[in-house]
């Protein structure tokens, strides 16, 4: 164990109202993605409100919903992202969502126990998309270490 | 090294001994290789080393039960991960596809390639499903109950790098080979391997 968490952010702009005829195959979809998350080896938090998930939420633009996760590792996130159910609703994710024009997913590294704020995510994605990924915030693509504990030689 | 690996298949034993290797779903021993093919424990050898040497197959070491005693660990032979390809004269189909791939990502047209990848799997269709697939790359390997699991990715780097899009493709070119015969393409992601499964209709198989 590093010590560290990943955390993830990932945005995407509706096409039509959430309660529109168009969305509703993905609002039906969400119960048993999100559980099928919270089942998943590696998941540790996501963030949702009394509702049971965040699309209520739009903290950064009007039509732009929100989904902010904790995972142990890439690989389990990578996993339950590329390799379980959550792989259907993603093939069409055309269907509910125009693409945004710079990046619509963002990971960095958190201390083991913390939690992000959605605030911290935002900063995190306009990171990205200002210098590309980096150790701050990355991608899938471009995977970084979580950060490794420095070894303080006046401690030997 | 590509020109070492390719090279390495020209001796048809050597051939042999790759194709039963890689044909296995689990890793193999040498006796398992020696036994499949009818030839002798010292050849078998050479020709994994040889195998091993020029990046196509790799090592592994079973798991050992039992405590000191119980002897070494076997080793174990399986198909590498690596891939290989080579073109005279020189081809990149790879750089254009990254090219395509993000300008059908960027304009939203995923659903103008999934329909182009079904009416290509439709052109790909005909006679047994499952000799398509297998001459497709797919690795069909087909359960006792009809269910058909593929264990090779034709498409595996470019699903790494983008699989909605290419998962979604492939999804596609498959509903289109498969038809409206007996077959149903599904997408069931495992661990590892094609992204889809495909199941008969009729159970009755």
């Amino acid at each position: 164990m590093t010590g560290y968490h990943l955390a993830q952010l990932n945005i995407a702009r509706l096409c039509a109202p959430l309660d529109s005829p168009e969305l509703a195959d993905f609002v039906a979809l969400l119960p048993e993605i999100n559980g099928a998350a919270e089942r998943s080896a590696g998941y540790v938090w996501r963030l949702q409100d009394e509702s049971g998930d965040a699309t209520a939420l739009r903290p950064f633009e009007p039509d732009v919903i929100v989904n902010l996760t904790v995972w142990e590792s890439v690989e389990s996130l990578r996993a339950f992202t590329y390799r379980s159910g959550h792989l259907e609703p993603l093939r069409r994710r055309r269907e509910w969502f125009v693409p945004f024009g710079g990046p619509s997913q963002v990971l960095w590294w958190i201390p083991a126990g913390t939690l992000p704020t959605v605030a911290e995510a935002g900063e995190r994605l306009a990171l990205l998309a200002r210098q590309g990924p980096a150790p701050e915030a990355f991608t899938f693509g471009a995977p970084h270490l979580a950060p490794a504990r420095t070894f303080d030689p006046s401690s030997a | 090294m590509s020109l070492e690996a390719f090279g390495s298949l020209r001796e048809p034993v050597r051939r042999a001994v790759y194709e039963y290797v890689s044909g296995c779903a689990e890793p193999v021993s040498r006796n398992a290789v020696v036994e499949s093919l009818g030839i002798g424990r010292t050849l078998a050898a050479f020709h994994l080393d040889k195998l091993v040497e020029s990046g196509l197959l790799e090592t592994a070491y079973a798991p050992r039960s039992g405590g000191p005693g119980a002897g070494r660990p076997a080793k174990l032979y399986h198909r590498s991960a690596a891939e290989y390809a080579m073109a005279l004269p020189p081809r990149d189909y790879r750089l254009l596809a990254d090219v395509l791939s993000v300008a059908v990502q960027q304009a939203g047209a995923e659903p103008a390639a999934y329909a182009a990848a079904r009416e290509q799997g439709e052109k790909l269709a005909g006679g047994d499903v499952v000799e398509r697939l297998s001459a497709l790359g797919y690795e069909p390997a087909e359960a006792t109950d009809g269910t058909v699991r593929l264990r090779n990715c034709p498409f595996h780097a470019m699903a790494q790098a983008y699989p909605p899009l290419v998962c979604g493709l492939n999804l596609a070119l498959l509903e289109g080979l498969v038809g409206d015969g007996g077959h149903v393409a599904r997408l069931e992601p495992g661990p590892s391997g094609c992204c889809v499964t495909i199941t008969c209709k009729n159970k009755n198989h």
